[in-house]
């Protein structure tokens, strides 16, 4: 089917970007190696979207691209409070520091 | 004792020396915090003579406020006042505030807009209603003004309240942890005056749903 072509092409492409931010030293190797096996993984399902049929029936989903928008979602969710958390993180750190700036230039 | 007079202050360029020596006329130990301003408000504040610390990049009033109210309580103080820097409030009401926390041994003081005479506007009114409504659902507090800049604080409570609101939310987490850390508290009247700047360079009441999302999910 077209739509199979189309994303194994972008997957393809994805998996070509994380190759090279691994060559750039931008990512640890378990990052790396997370990311290539779920894009795999989502080109596997892609290929075979059988296979998501048959686990889907073991859950009780019924069809199998229901599941796999299922488990995209809880993913996306979970990924997005991952990053509002290490936001938030960071803003904090940004004040400290700006605080810490303000007092050593009062200071001077 | 030792009183400490902590001002944010974010393009308050044009006003800021006259409201800074409107208060000089009652303490001494004054302290601007400067977030990142993008006009001559750290200019004028130094040109009236008092501590000026200068965030280099806006991190709002929020985080203004714990970089002056560390920095009172690094030197010393024993009584924070939060005020400020536009003129919306009248200096004269400092003292009034502050002998009623040394007299009554409260831990803090709020400053509201409601118990006094002050002619707040009609929607902001209505807007600053649900803050009190959100604020008693969550704290239990019966608060009449949540969003007031005009507070003050002993050692105890400056110490034991940890802002970690950067932004305007800030408000409603020192009343949370009022409650929280049972302090005593009391509010008193203060006036509120809507000038032609304050109105312009204030808050907006779409700011309240920013406030309402950052007390969620900050």
């Amino acid at each position: 089917m077209l739509i199979q072509y189309i994303l194994i092409l972008i997957i393809l492409f994805i998996i070509l970007q994380i190759i090279n931010k691994k060559k750039a030293d931008n990512i640890s190797f378990r990052e790396f190696l997370f990311w290539l096996i779920f894009w795999v993984g989502v080109g596997a399902v892609v290929l075979l979207p059988q296979v998501t049929t048959l686990v889907a029936e073991r859950l009780g989903v019924g069809r199998g691209a229901d599941l796999v928008v299922y488990a995209g979602l809880i993913f996306v969710f979970y990924m997005i409070f991952r990053i509002f958390e290490k936001q938030k993180n960071i803003e904090r750190d940004i004040s400290k520091i700006v605080e810490e700036i303000a007092n050593k230039e009062m200071d001077k | 004792m030792n009183i400490f007079i902590v001002i944010p202050a974010y393009n308050e360029g044009s006003v800021i020396y006259k409201n800074i020596l409107e208060i000089k006329k009652y303490f001494n130990n004054i302290v601007v915090v400067d977030d990142g301003s993008t006009d001559n408000t750290k200019e004028q504040a130094l040109a009236s003579e008092v501590k000026v610390l200068r965030h280099i990049i806006n991190r709002g009033q929020g985080a203004s406020l714990r970089t002056g109210i560390n920095y009172a309580l690094k030197n010393g103080a024993d009584i924070i006042v939060t005020f400020d820097a536009d003129g919306q409030f009248n200096p004269e009401e400092i003292n009034p505030l502050i002998t009623e926390l040394n007299s009554g041994q409260y831990d803090i003081i709020l400053g509201s807009r409601f118990k006094g005479t002050s002619k707040v506007p009609l929607l902001k009114r209505q807007v600053l209603f649900l803050g009190t409504l959100f604020t008693k659902v969550i704290t239990g507090l019966n608060i009449s003004d949540t969003h007031n800049g005009f507070r003050v604080l002993n050692r105890r409570s400056a110490e034991s309240i940890k802002i970690r609101q950067d932004r305007m939310a800030h408000s409603s987490e020192i009343l949370h942890q009022t409650s929280k850390l049972k302090l005593k508290y009391k509010e008193m009247p203060v006036t509120v005056k809507y000038t032609e700047y304050s109105k312009h360079k204030g808050q907006k009441i779409s700011g309240a749903f920013k406030i309402f999302f950052d007390l969620i999910f900050k």
